[in-house]
């Protein structure tokens, strides 16, 4: 989660810095080419029958034009993305402290888990009967969460955190219907993710931002203030985008229901609290959890996620189809609207097609299994310790906007560069040099340069140790030198600043053959 | 606890340096009556057990290899290299992040171009995006991108769309305006150019169909121009780019696909990847990452996210959609296995899987009783039995063969297709596969 808002990487002149060698190439670090630079349309790395079609059967719908899709042998695809994959920072190679992202040790007993034929070659489709292990892993992981949270229903198929408030905000929208009412505004905190604003809107809610206070929380006034009958709910994030737990939460949850209203948590930052916190007994009505988050599917370089969404007792009859449901015969899954109205459900729609991320649910319930209970407090505490134990170690050479303690991320500012010419963007991009994936930059909003480091429970206290001192240092750098140092970073990526700017301005969104 | 590397001795001294007494003190902002909350949970458990416990609910399952399997309907079993996932679980691409310090993502940058631009090819398509969540998801965003577009909000939805996708764009388009959804017409034409009209955004058609039948979509794509409307084609079998005209050359504006069908495995229905392509003018309307290419402060090529401005970590409210993780691993092993195949093994896996399926639906249709409604057809096709499909396919179940999906599973409420079972054929599908679904069935319905 970042803002770049209004500071687009752009580049300014400079001297190259690098040492030129022939080839282009520097020892470990190889140029790769484009798959449609390297390969061609007559190269397979797949053996095939050629068969030649004596009697289709396509209507006459053959193609006409030929695609211009290059092929790669084996061994050429093989080297092509191991390259690839050598330009990119991972988690399991450094430290990867972006807030509000939670870039945790993702354990690899769960991808062999998701990767047994009876999870990962079964079809969503074939009969119920013979897939009923699929059912009872979702229904072992509905009953974690449920627990987990203290929240009496959830719904499964949510494909990622937004997807799960897009499916929170139109329970809450059906359950106004079922009311009668037409609520048309959501407030949403000026601290929350882009995703809640992006979400209400998408739902086709207003949105009213309330705003923090001065120590980092929602201004229960204000809330209060903004609190009438056009307001459909709340989402606020909580622990919140500043790292810290909402303190006043129940008196939050208590104005938002005796206004009619729903509260809505978004449940990205679950990490911090889980086996130690019910959000249940906080008085929230939804929550999504991202599986990748809280429960270490892996990020994937962007997904794919899963972000089931728990439920009160008041949305619970919203659960979007399909309905997963055990009897005596089993389990087995209502789809229709009117078989689950018959049951008692007035179902929200449908999320997506199927029955959610199955793999992502076998990945998290093997990281439940494997945590249990008392391990996932154990995590959650240590992620909420190492956090504030980056907190203790950089705010006397950093500024702290707020006191803390905090929760699982450290949130700084820029006032501490104040007249130094070095900026968020530019510790960042050192800290790539120094073999260390930036902290999320520039979000939340309502601080001024805001650098959030979120260590998560996966880091030995050497490593943490390593990066306060490579911080410490960078802080003391900043103030006494020129910040000539800090504009040129990174010179030992694999690529220095990119020209964002040009990026957009002339837009270059896929490979195109070259005029012959 | 194998997963956390702190130590006792560490807590107890990272405490110190905090300057507090215990863990407790830095949970003091929880309102006390939620503080410390009982689970009725189990402790933790060794690797060895947990493994154990997953594998005995997995073998409840009849995995697709282990039988003669039919089933397709926006799901397709074909067989990944073991290059894709072996390449997927490096942990560079496994354990990294959506890419927004793209000195160090170049790897995940540079691969989403690449999926990019073989999605913008195989759909015939200008622009595509670095992925949605699946199909269904992208279907619904491309309809709020149409009505963005044409500043409309009626959308007609063929009824040979799937009906999941159908349910998937009606609760995210309810809100936004009209959803007309036609009846289904299994293996006959729909006459869709006569409901389009002057308030019309877009009109919705899948090809393959949902009963595997295709279909020109020229002439809709005409009528919809002629009327001010975008046609969004709907793709759930990507491996039928290979072989059938694109949705691009017969005229489609947008086209959202299914992805899994390349480089990911059935996992149930998830997770997938969803294919987004558009007409070039249309791209400040799309939804989702966009990988773009740039220069570095040294002026070699390189990659960035690009026209964020579009998305909600800039625009909040105003944005194009809500999305933000979406489905990077999964457009990787789509993109890696379809570097494997080029143009060349494309089009070889596509013609194999056609020839497949025309060999099954010929047997299939000889059975006495049995009727073949689809007309052309890809890989997928839809028989009308003598009797419920239901009965049949469970019957066929009991004999060992995955036999397909019903319509009725998709249609609960159409009288007309209990009957009908919608039948795919992969290259994964051998001879005697096909031979026992034959013989099966001949003796099912006798």
């Amino acid at each position: 989660m970042m803002n770049v808002q209004g500071r687009p990487t752009t580049i300014e002149e400079s001297e190259p810095v690098r040492q030129a060698t022939i080839s282009g190439d520097r020892g470990l670090d190889h140029e790769e080419k484009l798959i449609f630079e390297i390969g061609d349309v007559e190269v397979t790395g797949v053996d095939l029958p050629e068969l030649d079609l004596s009697h289709d059967r396509l209507g006459g719908l053959a193609r006409k034009q030929p695609i211009g899709l290059a092929g790669l042998s084996e061994p050429e695809t093989v080297r092509h993305y191991v390259r690839l994959s050598q330009r990119n920072a991972s988690i399991d190679a450094s430290f990867y402290p972006l807030g509000s992202c939670t870039m945790k040790h993702n354990p690899r007993l769960n991808e062999k888990m998701a990767r047994l034929p009876g999870f990962a070659d079964i079809h969503p489709l074939q009969p119920q009967k013979t897939v009923q292990g699929a059912f009872a892993v979702i229904a072992e992981l509905a009953r974690w969460l449920k627990e987990l949270t203290g929240m009496p229903a959830v719904a499964m198929t949510p494909k990622a955190g937004a997807h799960g408030e897009l499916c929170g905000v139109l329970a809450i929208r059906a359950a106004l219907r079922a009311r009668g009412e037409n609520r048309r505004c959501i407030l949403v905190p000026e601290s929350a993710h882009g995703t809640n604003p992006a979400t209400a809107a998408a739902c086709g809610f207003a949105v009213e931002a309330i705003k923090a206070t001065s120590d980092g929380h929602v201004d229960l006034a204000a809330l209060k203030d903004a609190l009438g009958p056009h307001v459909a709910g709340l989402m606020l994030t909580n622990p919140n985008t500043c790292g810290l737990f909402e303190r006043d939460i129940i008196a939050i949850a208590e104005a938002v229901h005796a206004a009619g209203a729903y509260f809505y948590c978004d449940g990205a930052n679950f990490n911090a609290i889980v086996g130690r916190v019910k959000p249940g007994a906080l008085g929230i009505d939804a929550m999504h959890i991202n599986l990748h988050k809280t429960f270490s599917t892996p990020h994937g370089g962007g997904g794919p996620g899963a972000g089931p969404v728990v439920f009160s007792q008041r949305l619970a009859p919203y659960v979007p189809l399909p309905l997963f449901v055990e009897d005596e015969k089993g389990f087995r899954l209502i789809e229709d609207p009117q078989a689950a109205r018959e049951a008692g459900a007035a179902p929200l729609g449908r999320m997506c097609a199927f029955h959610g991320q199955m793999g992502m649910f076998v990945r998290a319930l093997a990281y439940m299994l494997s945590h249990g209970a008392d391990g996932l407090r154990q995590a959650a505490e240590d992620a909420v310790l190492s956090a504030n134990y980056v907190l203790a170690s950089l705010k006397d050479v950093m500024t702290a906007p707020y006191e803390g303690p905090c929760m699982h991320e450290a949130l700084f500012d820029d006032d501490f560069l104040k007249d130094t010419g070095v900026t968020t963007l530019d510790i960042a991009k050192r800290l790539i040099d120094e073999g260390f994936h930036p902290m999320t930059i520039y979000f939340p909003l309502v601080v001024h340069g805001a650098m959030l480091i979120e260590p998560t429970e996966s880091e030995s206290k050497e490593t943490l140790d390593r990066f306060i001192a490579v911080m410490r240092e960078l802080a003391s750098e900043a103030k006494q030198r020129d910040s000539a140092a800090f504009k040129s970073a990174p010179v030992l990526a694999p690529r220095r600043r990119l020209d964002e700017t040009l990026a957009a301005r002339k837009p270059v969104l896929r490979w195109k053959p070259s005029a012959p | 606890m194998r997963y956390l590397p702190l130590r006792p001795d560490d807590r107890k001294a990272m405490l110190a340096r905090i300057g507090v007494a215990s863990i407790d003190d830095l949970f003091r902002d929880v309102p006390e009556a939620a503080r410390d909350a009982h689970f009725d949970l189990p402790r933790h458990a060794s690797e060895m057990k947990v493994e154990r416990t997953l594998s005995y609910l997995a073998s409840h399952n009849a995995a697709a290899g282990s039988f003669p399997f039919f089933c397709g309907a926006g799901a397709y079993r074909h067989h990944v290299p073991a290059t894709v996932d072996h390449l997927i679980q490096r942990s560079e691409f496994l354990t990294s992040y959506t890419p927004y310090q793209p000195e160090i993502a170049q790897g995940t940058l540079q691969a989403l171009f690449e999926f990019q631009t073989q999605v913008a090819l195989i759909t015939g398509m200008e622009v595509a995006n670095a992925s949605m969540y699946d199909g269904s998801t992208a279907t619904a965003e491309a309809v709020l991108m149409a009505h963005r577009i044409t500043g409309r909000s009626r959308a007609v939805l063929s009824g040979n769309l799937h009906p999941h996708y159908a349910e998937t764009v009606r609760t995210m388009g309810e809100l936004a305006g009209e959803i007309v959804v036609a009846p289904a017409s299994a293996g006959v034409p729909e006459g869709l150019e006569r409901v389009i009209d002057d308030s019309t955004s877009c009109v919705v058609v899948q090809n393959p169909d949902v009963f595997g039948s295709l279909s020109d979509l020229s002439r809709l794509a005409e009528a919809a121009h002629a009327k001010g409307a975008l046609l969004i084609a709907v793709v759930t079998e990507a491996v039928s780019l290979g072989l059938v005209e694109s949705p691009g050359a017969m005229g489609a504006d947008i086209v959202a696909g299914e992805g899994q069908s390349i480089g990911n495995a059935l996992t149930f229905g998830g997770p997938y990847v969803g294919l987004f392509a558009a007409r070039e003018k249309f791209l400040r309307q799309m939804p989702g990452r966009l990988a773009g290419q740039t220069v570095d402060a040294d002026g070699r090529r390189g990659f960035v996210l690009t026209l964020s401005a579009r998305e909600q970590h800039i625009r909040r409210e105003k944005a194009t959609s809500n999305i933000c993780t979406n489905s990077g691993l999964c457009a990787l092993a789509f993109s890696i296995h379809l570097a494997l195949l080029g143009e060349k093994g494309l089009g070889q896996l596509a013609r194999l899987n056609h020839a497949t399926a025309v060999r099954l639906a010929e047997r299939l249709s000889a059975v006495k009783d049995v009727e073949l409604v689809t007309q052309a057809f890809f890989n997928e096709f839809t028989l009308k039995l003598p009797k419920p499909a239901l009965d049949v396919a469970d019957a066929l179940a009991d004999r060992g063969i995955i036999a397909g999906v019903r319509a009725s599973r998709l249609y609960p409420h159409d009288s007309r297709l209990r009957n009908h079972l919608i039948v795919a054929a992969t290259e994964t599908n051998t001879d005697a596969d096909i031979d026992a679904y034959a013989s099966a069935l001949a003796e099912v319905i006798a």
